[in-house]
């Protein structure tokens, strides 16, 4: 067996999620190479070869392969899928556009999101937004799969992987005339990332309004914490989407997750819930967020957080 | 141009599932269904495109149980021309859906199509990147904005970090992401029109597809239960709890 993994990176850096999806294929077992697709990936590929486990590093750079546009990055992905038993990505906005298109031009399945490997072709994810766990197997080669990070503790680093480069002839370059790249816009932020981060204080409808999010931002210095957002939040126009946490948002699982003024309905509470501690602060001592959280405060946030900033 | 905009039928968002006794899926009996809040956004915004001049027809598709005609009706209700109903009762999932959707792409030759991002039940977020991929279309995912103009598409997607604009040729696919739209209600005399409105019934056979999931499902489980926690009676207390029980903070 022999596992092809893709690489995830933002802004000419390895992102660390590529760590969990290579601690994954470590559980299925077999070889690990890893892909890095994209323009001017050198440093990248060198950041990959460090990880734990992972026998070799193919990189693709190409201009075709900037900001990683569906199209070609999945015929590339698909060109050297026949040499793996399974291809593995990250659940990210990445890995979820590319890999389904990489499963339907191999004629195969994919499954999304696993959070568990039971052996080489049975794995465990979450549907109906986290509320039921299916164990699924498949008999497709290659299995294509993206992997919840949450799921997987990262490897280490402490490897030296051999690095090559992907023959791309059988690509006619930038022969890409079905997509272009426009633009980004890509929230600037200090804090870490809320996929990653060990601390994350999120805000619901009950902040009031985007100013009031300002209040979060000493307990969040303070604990080294990301900044977070309820889908009723982020609908009201309080903060950007990139910050949502839940089914159709960002999947976070800290060592602390502090809730502030959100009720806690199942699409918040999928996006949450494997956090080792919940601490929840609502007015409504009703709330569902209630029914998980370790340590419930029902009180003002108006009053309770200044308070809790200043206790810190 | 003809937009074809896909739905699925699912449970209903608000419901609390039940994992059957003996772990071999979810109980889906006498549980209220409905249309995937996400096809719901996709169906709305096929017909903004029909209202603005772009599009012409609008042909909602579907694949799945007898029952799913609801949700197709839901759609012609909504503003949607005609449907077309590839009639299953198989465990459906993405590529097989998929497959069928391709077959009606050829068939119906539309300039764009319109999915929901993913299903609330499976949680996949395929169908749409097989579907283009199967039709060797181009692909606009988790769309939060879609311009026409000039012979092209202009998507912005939602992406982890922000937002992305790119471009794509038509046809295309297009799947939807929650912010795109705010659908609308269907008022009473259209859910009456809807009723006279054609519906197309096809079986996966008429369209010579496979669309049965190779995937073994071999268990549902419910997940594990949280512990439940204590309410502390003030800021104080929480912190202590924080420092000297739970330890997470120092």
């Amino acid at each position: 067996m022999s596992i092809l993994v893709l690489a995830e990176h933002h802004d000419g850096a390895l992102a660390g999620a590529t760590a969990h999806v290579v601690a994954a294929a470590q559980q299925i077992g077999g070889d690990i190479d890893v892909l890095v697709a994209g323009e001017n990936v050198a440093a990248i590929a060198e950041s990959a070869a460090k990880l734990d486990g992972v026998s070799k590093v193919r990189v693709a750079d190409n201009a075709a392969y900037a900001h990683l546009l569906a199209e070609p990055t999945a015929a590339l992905i698909a060109e050297l899928a026949g040499d793996y038993s399974h291809v593995l990505a990250v659940a990210s906005t990445t890995g979820k556009n590319v890999l389904p298109r990489v499963a339907a031009l191999k004629d195969v399945a994919q499954i999304s999101e696993i959070i568990a490997v039971e052996s080489a072709d049975t794995f465990k994810r979450p549907i109906y937004a986290g509320n039921a766990i299916a164990t699924v197997q498949s008999e497709d080669a290659p299995k294509v799969i993206t992997v919840r990070t949450t799921g997987f503790d990262a490897v280490a680093e402490g490897g030296s992987a051999a690095i090559e480069a992907v023959d791309l002839s059988f690509t006619k370059g930038a022969d890409n005339a079905q997509s272009t790249f426009i633009k980004e816009e890509l929230a600037q932020s200090d804090r870490p990332e809320l996929g990653a981060a060990k601390v994350v204080i999120s805000g619901g409808r009950g902040m009031g309004n985007g100013e009031n999010f300002k209040l979060l931002d000493g307990i969040a210095d303070k604990l080294g914490a990301a900044i977070g957002a309820s889908r009723a939040a982020v609908d009201a126009g309080f903060v950007p989407n990139d910050m949502q946490v839940g089914q159709t948002g960002k999947i976070v699982a800290p060592d602390l997750y502090i809730a502030v003024g959100i009720s806690g309905a199942i699409q918040h509470l999928a996006g949450m819930k494997d956090s080792k501690v919940i601490v929840a602060i609502n007015k409504d001592e009703e709330a569902p967020i209630f029914q998980v959280a370790d340590y419930g405060l029902v009180a003002d946030l108006f009053e309770a957080i200044p308070e809790l900033e200043q206790q810190l | 141009m003809k937009v074809l905009a896909a739905v699925k039928r699912v449970i209903d968002y608000n419901v609390k599932i039940r994992v059957k006794p003996d772990h071999s899926d979810v109980d889906l009996t006498n549980v209220k269904m409905a249309m995937n809040p996400f096809c719901e956004i996709a169906v709305e915004e096929a017909v903004r495109l029909k209202e603005r001049g772009v599009a012409t027809e609008v042909v909602a598709v579907t694949v799945g149980p007898k029952a799913a005609q609801e949700q197709l009706r839901t759609a012609l209700a909504l503003g949607a021309d005609r449907a077309i109903h590839v009639e299953t009762d198989e465990r459906i999932e993405s590529l097989g859906a998929a497959k069928a959707l391709a077959k009606l792409v050829e068939e119906e030759q539309p300039g764009l199509v319109i999915l929901g991002k993913q299903a609330i039940d499976t949680d996949n977020n395929q169908t749409g990147q097989m579907l283009a991929a199967l039709t060797g279309l181009p692909q606009g995912t988790f769309a939060s904005e879609v311009v026409v103009e000039g012979g092209k598409l202009k998507v912005t997607r939602e992406i982890d970090g922000g937002l992305q604009t790119i471009e794509l040729s038509l046809p295309a696919i297009v799947t939807t992401d929650l912010r795109l739209n705010e659908p609308r209600y269907a008022k009473l005399p259209d859910i009456m029109k809807a009723k006279k409105k054609p519906m197309d019934v096809k079986t996966p056979a008429d369209l010579g597809v496979e669309v049965a999931s190779k995937v073994k499902l071999l268990k549902v489980e419910p997940p594990a239960e949280r512990q439940g926690g204590v309410k502390v009676g003030s800021v104080d207390e929480l912190v202590d709890k924080l420092k000297n029980e739970a330890k997470v903070i120092s």
